[in-house]
């Protein structure tokens, strides 16, 4: 099990290491001591390894995930897991602003809360925050599903195409085109399933979230529509 | 880019570590604001005296002769300490204005950059770590300061230009950012009676700050303002006499860390500035909410 050190391996080293398994190594676990504050840590991973990371990281950890699981034991700072592809992301604090941005798959989980913009432009990516998201989360979002246990800030949802919010406590305004939605059966379950995945299964009742999404209202130019633009 | 740090601590037994503590966390955002540098630093003072900080063009200009001849000029003796191309003279308060008036007489460069009882201020071209190592920041003891990394956008890269700008006795502001209607106010700002160095954006927002203050409002309610009358990004931080104040505008691109613990308060655009610093690891460890104003003071 390597243990690399960033206060004696340079980033570039440790992500050029986590780069190179190949399919069928041995190698899938890796460990990763005194991050700092550094950024780009564990970015751009291509194989089913287990990184975990003892500490707070900066910005775009884990950023274009595909395959991996990495692990953050501390905080991340802006961009966790932005662009992730598939694989999972789970970090144990809280996280900065637009986390999970553009990402396509995968799924994130964040123990504390989420900053500004988390789920901004989503294209498929799950998140599950187990507090709550900041200012203008799910901006132009428009595929995948966001979770939030606790409450969401101002402007949730603007301008979102087709993602699924779910939120449990209190959502502070919405943004433009964005509405609440009812929940369906079909939902429920969905939902289940999901927090399942993030590891809280039968510790959450699905049935205590709100649904919000699109009113589909601006997705074509309206001249009606000019003061929502 | 651009990089703000600020430390503020509650335990007074730190205090002969501020500097040490400070210059760690700048010389963490070099990479954000290579060119130039600055720091206010707050330490000293009483009741009787004013501090000017006085900058020159060299650290070889004489600094002794010019606090000669300002003794001269204001019939008290008045106490330099010489900081590489910065010098602080203590002056008793009621001769402030005319120690300013022969110091700003002198041309060449001589500036005065800061007046406060406790307040100095120090700023220079060049990399932020060895800007702090000019002016041996790592040994200054104080109660709180705040500093600055520029990579410059609006204006050109001078000593001026560098932050933290002053914006009144005690009072300076630093910002991270570009503000867009900058222009427009400051010609508002100059109809008002207010004077500028520099093309710079953030000395338009310390000006506005200033003018505010003298028409009544307190710093909190200056900044509360701004976020009507400034047009941009920014995260400002404000140092007073007795703390800082940290605002961040309403869509909060402009990163802004801050870490609470018994014994300090500490602001990092980055975690990285803030990773240093002692029980960090046990730290209450937060981004600031945007179009908040946060504030903390010596009690």
């Amino acid at each position: 099990m390597p243990v690399v050190d960033l206060e004696a391996t340079s980033l570039r080293s440790l992500n050029q290491l986590l780069h190179g398994p190949e399919e069928g190594t041995n190698e899938t676990y890796f460990r990763i001591a005194n991050p700092r504050g550094r950024h780009a840590v564990a970015v751009g991973l291509d194989a089913p390894v287990t990184v975990e990371i003892d500490g707070n990281v900066g910005y775009y950890c884990a950023g274009m995930n595909a395959h991996a699981t990495v692990i953050v034991n501390g905080s991340a700072g802006v961009g966790v897991a932005e662009n992730m592809m598939s694989g999972r992301v789970h970090v144990k604090g809280d996280a900065g602003a637009s986390a999970g941005a553009s990402g396509c798959g995968g799924l994130l989980v964040i123990d504390g809360n989420a900053s500004g913009r988390c789920f901004i432009s989503a294209r498929g990516i799950e998140i599950v925050v187990k507090g709550s998201v900041g200012h203008m989360s799910a901006f132009m979002a428009q595929a995948g599903t966001l979770v939030v246990l606790g409450d969401a800030g101002e402007a949730l949802g603007d301008s979102i195409y087709e993602a699924r919010l779910f939120v449990r406590g209190g959502v502070k305004s919405l943004g433009a085109d964005c509405i609440e939605k009812p929940v369906s059966d079909q939902h429920k379950c969905g939902l289940s399933k999901l927090l399942k995945e993030a590891g809280i299964g039968g510790e959450v009742d699905p049935a205590e979230f709100r649904r919000y999404g699109s009113a589909r209202k601006l997705y074509h130019f309206h001249m009606d529509n000019l003061e929502a633009y | 880019m651009c990089g703000i740090v600020g430390l503020f601590l509650k335990n007074k037994s730190l205090e002969p570590e501020l500097g040490n503590m400070m210059a760690g966390m700048l010389g963490t955002m070099c990479e954000r604001g290579p060119d130039s540098a600055g720091f206010a630093i707050y330490r000293g003072g009483d009741a009787g005296h004013v501090k000017l900080t006085v900058r020159a063009n060299s650290p070889k200009y004489n600094f002794a002769s010019l606090a000669g001849e300002v003794s001269d000029a204001i019939g008290t003796e008045v106490g330099v300490t010489h900081h590489d191309t910065h010098a602080v003279f203590t002056v008793p308060t009621a001769a402030e204005a005319a120690a300013r008036e022969r110091i700003e007489a002198m041309g060449d460069g001589v500036k005065v950059v800061s007046s406060g009882s406790r307040m100095e201020i120090y700023k220079e071209v060049g990399r932020p770590d060895k800007v702090a190592k000019r002016f041996e920041l790592q040994t200054m003891a104080g109660s709180h300061g705040i500093g600055h990394t520029r990579m410059a956008t609006e204006s050109a890269v001078t000593t001026d230009g560098a932050h933290p700008f002053s914006t009144g006795r005690d009072q300076c502001l630093v910002h991270n950012g570009s503000l867009s209607n900058h222009n427009g106010l400051r010609r508002k700002l100059v109809r008002k009676g207010l004077k500028f160095e520099t093309e710079n954006d953030t000395e338009v927002a310390a000006a506005y700050l200033t003018w505010r203050m003298s028409e009544g409002a307190s710093l909190g309610e200056a900044l509360e303002a701004s976020l009507d009358d400034l047009d941009g990004f920014y995260t400002f931080v404000v140092g007073t006499e007795s703390g800082f104040g940290v605002l961040r505008d309403p869509i909060a691109c402009k990163h802004a860390m801050l870490a609470e613990t018994d014994d300090y308060v500490a602001f990092g655009t980055e975690y990285r500035a803030l990773a240093g610093l002692p029980g960090i690891e046990k730290a209450r460890v937060w981004e600031a909410e945007p179009a908040t104003v946060y504030f903390w003071e010596r009690q």
